[in-house]
């Protein structure tokens, strides 16, 4: 609560609306108790007196009436009015809206049928409609303007139900054995609560408006009880000659409409989780580097050498360390596999090379990454751009969220390669069918004029890959390309890029979680754990005599296909959150080797040949 | 010999599909053809099989979220309504694939354990208090972790929360859905050991729902292998792998990574799933098969038993 608060005061606005609307409640709560005129009280004699005479702080009206008090009293109603209307509006919009999209099907054709049938009239007219069905008086206005309100409650809370309604914890409180109402009572309705919140304070305003509007026309508040839009209606006569008359209640609708619509737009921000995760905030083109100490000037070493990378994640006050010093390399033809479990910094160490890391909060903070003898990080961002794509490419876990769902697969190839290549489109579809072919993708040409979403996820797995080999790249960066398909289709896409690097010289890092693949994939590994490399070697001699007692663990708590029945070897606790890492080694909590000095001062890469292991009692000496 | 824990007879699955304003309704997509199978008490069976094979549509109809199009499901000597969550909530519960998103993001762990027990057991608070720290010890989670809200959770801590949950209402199954496949290796091995134990401890029977292969080989006693939606293979967990009779299983197990096996492509050609729209006659395999002949285009194969203990659809069964 006070952290919404906060929030929400961090929006001037907000708060200039909040700080408004406060003035205006207090002021229309204590007006009784306020030494003022009778609303109600004419005095013929008295018309139309400017503000500021004597016993008339805002003057008065075409019957001599005080002002002031009207408008206090006036404000009171409309206030209430418009509140109320809120209030019902929303508690019978939602309740039909939770219902609709809650129990789907024909329930919710026959509902929302009915509110879509509302919304066609034009609102005023079917709030006139109302009015004039029922005869004018406030309570008739009120419910007029409610009922005009209640397919916008009932359309957006269905909304939000439907996407709820699927989710799993339904499915579990019914299988607790909730019936209907205790579901929709006690598991929906909590999390559709702040949506219905932040409906309403945005259509207060639009409320008030209206009731003003309906009193404006004669259908509301009956003279002599005022409310704003009585006021003007009755000063609409005067308009010329006494003109505070609707001024004064044609600021006050002003103020408050304003001040709600200020609060209500703050509000929504405040709370909507969207907003609040920041992901509607455009991060930067590159990722931004920020490094203390000058970049490494070691030569580089094979076709991609990342030296001493530290990229950092800042969060408010936090600094989360998600690579903290990374030193790798691949040479030209050989595959790297990069392990480790989530959170350990893999894709945050991959993403970090072509600066795609999402900046705010992703820094860059130490390290250089070499490629073609210059330092990408310094690189400014129009040369790194044409690099992307271009000499570097990246495969990502999901192909259906990374290609584009309302381009032909055919026509996003085409344009990565013209994006690089100055090539007319002939011969750039030409390209993209050799290119399909390549990849085995069966009827290639018929297939160019696809959309992603007629394609099955090894095939689209397959245009992303044909698209990172669009432009002849000398690195393609893996990330679980494989991890969302299914097995017989991750055996043909090993196979792919497999064949791919032998013929092409192509240099890949492949990250995983998955020993299986990389055993089968990898020429070199590196086990990443809490952002850092703990163990680095040709693959064969990692699986076989782990050096690290992290690797040694994880490879044994992998099943193994044709091991039979048995109990798995767990390794006990969780991995380190990397904003609070401990002194020296991160594994040293979960670690049965630990000793005292495990935990004293920095533990380095110790680095024997070929393989590298980053532990003070490793499992086995290195060679 | 005892009453199975479970027994299918006939069941099936059938979604309709939407009728056209001028045309007969089409067929609808079979999600699961007809299958019969037993799960002898105390027996975990590992059910295997690829996106789109039917296997989340069986378990949803297992525990009664889902109603069959044809066939019956019975517990030992009862056999609820289908399509009744309520009826089912005691015999049989489900431990869903994600962790987090199966428990409500606005209540309290408390909040979550104590519903099964107040709706199916109608226990009082101070009842409530002793079933819940007897579960939370049984699934190694602390006490304090009650007032806290899912968030707050690991994926391994809340796959034990979900776990916990379904223990909550003393079942005699569990189907597991895909229980660890959202969790890290480390975590994974955490989670399978705990199910082990459980198991013994209450003495109950496992559906394991999986589509890795060595998850599912180490911890089940038998496997039933599904693939467009029906049993193409059923055998003892150490068997069928090392010695699969339907070239179907052959496949998956010659597909799965493995430590020191050389990277081959088990098939070469980009083959993919029959359309659920446009079911090929015969053998849904036929298409992938390189042992598919003229029959199996046109004759569908039915379970039959091949060697002790092991049952698979083919016409053509792999012999050794």
């Amino acid at each position: 609560m006070t952290a919404f608060l906060k929030l929400l005061f961090r929006n001037r606005l907000a708060a200039l609306g909040a700080v408004v609307l406060g003035l205006i409640l207090v002021l229309v709560i204590i007006t009784p108790l306020l030494p003022l005129a009778d609303p109600n009280v004419t005095s013929t004699g008295d018309r139309f007196a400017r503000p500021f005479t004597q016993g008339h702080l805002l003057g008065t009206d075409h019957l001599g009436r005080d002002l002031l008090s009207r408008l206090l009293y006036g404000t009171r109603l409309s206030l209430a009015v418009g509140i109320a209307a809120a209030v019902i509006a929303a508690t019978i919009g939602s309740a039909i809206g939770i219902i609709a999209g809650y129990f789907g099907g024909r329930t919710d054709n026959l509902i929302m049928r009915g509110v879509d049938m509302l919304m066609a009239f034009p609102y005023i007219l079917l709030a006139l409609a109302i009015v004039a069905a029922l005869g004018p008086g406030l309570m008739n206005a009120l419910v007029a303007v409610a009922a005009v309100n209640i397919p916008f409650f009932a359309r957006n809370i269905r909304g939000i139900t439907v996407s709820l309604a699927g989710r799993e914890f339904i499915d579990a409180a019914r299988l607790a054995g909730k019936g209907h109402v205790r579901i929709i009572l006690t598991e929906l309705l909590p999390n559709v609560l702040p949506v219905i919140i932040i409906a309403m304070s945005t259509t207060v305003g639009w409320m008030i408006l209206e009731t003003a509007g309906l009193s404006f026309l004669g259908l509301g508040s009956q003279p002599p009880q005022a409310d704003l839009g009585s006021m003007l209606g009755e000063a609409r006569a005067a308009l010329i000659t006494a003109p505070h008359t609707s001024v004064v209640p044609g600021i006050m609708i002003f103020f408050i409409v304003m001040s709600v619509n200020l609060l209500g737009d703050g509000v929504r921000d405040a709370l909507d989780p969207r907003l609040k995760s920041g992901a509607l905030s455009r991060p930067r083109a590159t990722t931004r580097v920020d490094r203390k100490d000058p970049a490494p000037t070691r030569p580089q070493q094979g076709a991609l050498d990342l030296q001493d990378l530290e990229t950092q994640f800042h969060v408010g006050a936090r600094v989360y360390r998600a690579v903290g010093g990374v030193s790798i390399n691949v040479a030209p033809g050989e595959c790297l596999g990069i392990i480790g479990e989530s959170g350990s910094g893999k894709s945050v160490t991959a993403l970090s090379v072509m600066g795609l890391v999402a900046s705010p909060p992703g820094v860059i903070t130490a390290g250089a990454v070499k490629f073609e003898g210059e330092d990408l990080l310094s690189a400014r961002y129009e040369a790194l751009r044409r690099k992307r794509g271009d000499k570097v490419a990246y495969i990502f876990q999901d192909p259906l969220a990374t290609l584009h769902p309302l381009y032909k697969v055919g026509d996003q190839m085409i344009e990565a390669i013209q994006v690089h290549h100055k090539v007319p489109r002939s011969q750039a579809r030409a390209r993209a069918l050799d290119l399909f072919n390549a990849v085995r993708i069966p009827n290639a040409e018929s297939r160019l004029d696809n959309y992603p979403h007629e394609m099955s996820g090894g095939m689209r797995q397959r245009v992303g890959i044909a698209m990172a080999m669009v432009n002849d790249p000398e690195v393609i960066i893996a990330d679980e390309p494989t991890t969302a398909l299914d097995v017989t289709v991750q055996a043909q896409i090993l196979a792919l890029l497999d064949d791919l690097r032998r013929e092409r010289g192509l240099a890949i890092i492949f990250i995983t979680h998955d020993f299986g693949v990389v055993a089968q994939l990898c020429d070199r590994v590196a086990v990443m754990y809490a952002g850092r490399i703990v163990e680095e070697g040709p693959t064969q001699a990692v699986l076989d005599a782990p050096a690290h007692p992290y690797t040694k663990r994880l490879i044994a708590c992998v099943p193994e296909l044709g091991g039979g029945r048995r109990r798995l070897e767990a390794i006990p606790g969780l991995p380190p959150v990397v904003d609070k890492l401990p002194a020296g080694c991160a594994f040293a909590p979960r670690c049965t080797k630990a000793a005292a000095d495990c935990q004293r001062g920095e533990i380095g890469l110790d680095r024997q040949g070929s393989r590298a292991v980053r532990c003070i009692h490793p499992e086995e000496a290195l060679a | 010999m005892t009453a199975p824990a479970l027994r299918l007879t006939d069941l099936s699955k059938t979604f309709p599909l939407a009728k056209p304003l001028f045309a007969p309704a089409p067929p609808g997509v079979r999600a699961v053809r007809t299958m019969s199978f037993e799960v002898p008490k105390g027996e975990t069976l590992g059910i295997v099989g690829e996106s789109g094979c039917g296997k989340s549509t069986l378990a949803r109809m297992l525990v009664g979220l889902l109603a069959p199009t044809t066939g019956t499901i019975e517990f030992g000597e009862a056999a609820p309504s289908p399509g009744d969550p309520a009826a089912f909530c005691k015999l049989i519960q489900y431990v869903f694939q994600d962790p987090i998103s199966s428990l409500n993001p606005r209540k309290t762990i408390r909040q979550i354990m104590d519903a099964p027990l107040k709706q199916l057991y109608g226990m009082d608070r101070a009842e409530r208090d002793k079933r819940v720290a007897e579960i939370f010890a049984s699934v190694n989670l602390r006490e304090e972790f009650l007032d806290r809200y899912p968030h707050e959770f690991s994926g391994g801590q809340a796959q034990r929360i979900g776990i916990a949950r379904a223990l909550a209402a003393s079942p005699e199954i569990i189907v597991l859905d895909e229980p660890v496949s959202a969790l890290d290796v480390s975590v994974q091995a955490q989670v399978l050991n705990l199910l082990a134990d459980l198991r013994r401890t209450f003495g109950l029977t496992y559906l394991f729902i999986s589509h890795d292969l060595a998850v599912v080989e180490a911890v089940s006693d038998r496997v039933v292998v599904l693939y467009f939606g029906a049993v193409v293979e059923i055998g003892r967990a150490e068997t069928i792998f090392n010695a699969p009779k339907h070239p179907y299983t052959k496949l998956l197990a010659d597909s799965a990574p493995v430590v020191g096996r050389p990277l081959t492509a088990p098939e070469q050609k980009g083959t993919e799933l029959p359309d659920p729209l446009n079911p090929p006659p015969g053998c849904a395999f036929a298409g992938r098969c390189p042992r598919a002949t003229d029959i199996c285009r046109t004759e569908d194969p039915a379970l039959r038993p091949m060697g002790d203990d092991q049952l698979a659809a083919c016409h053509h069964p792999i012999e050794d």
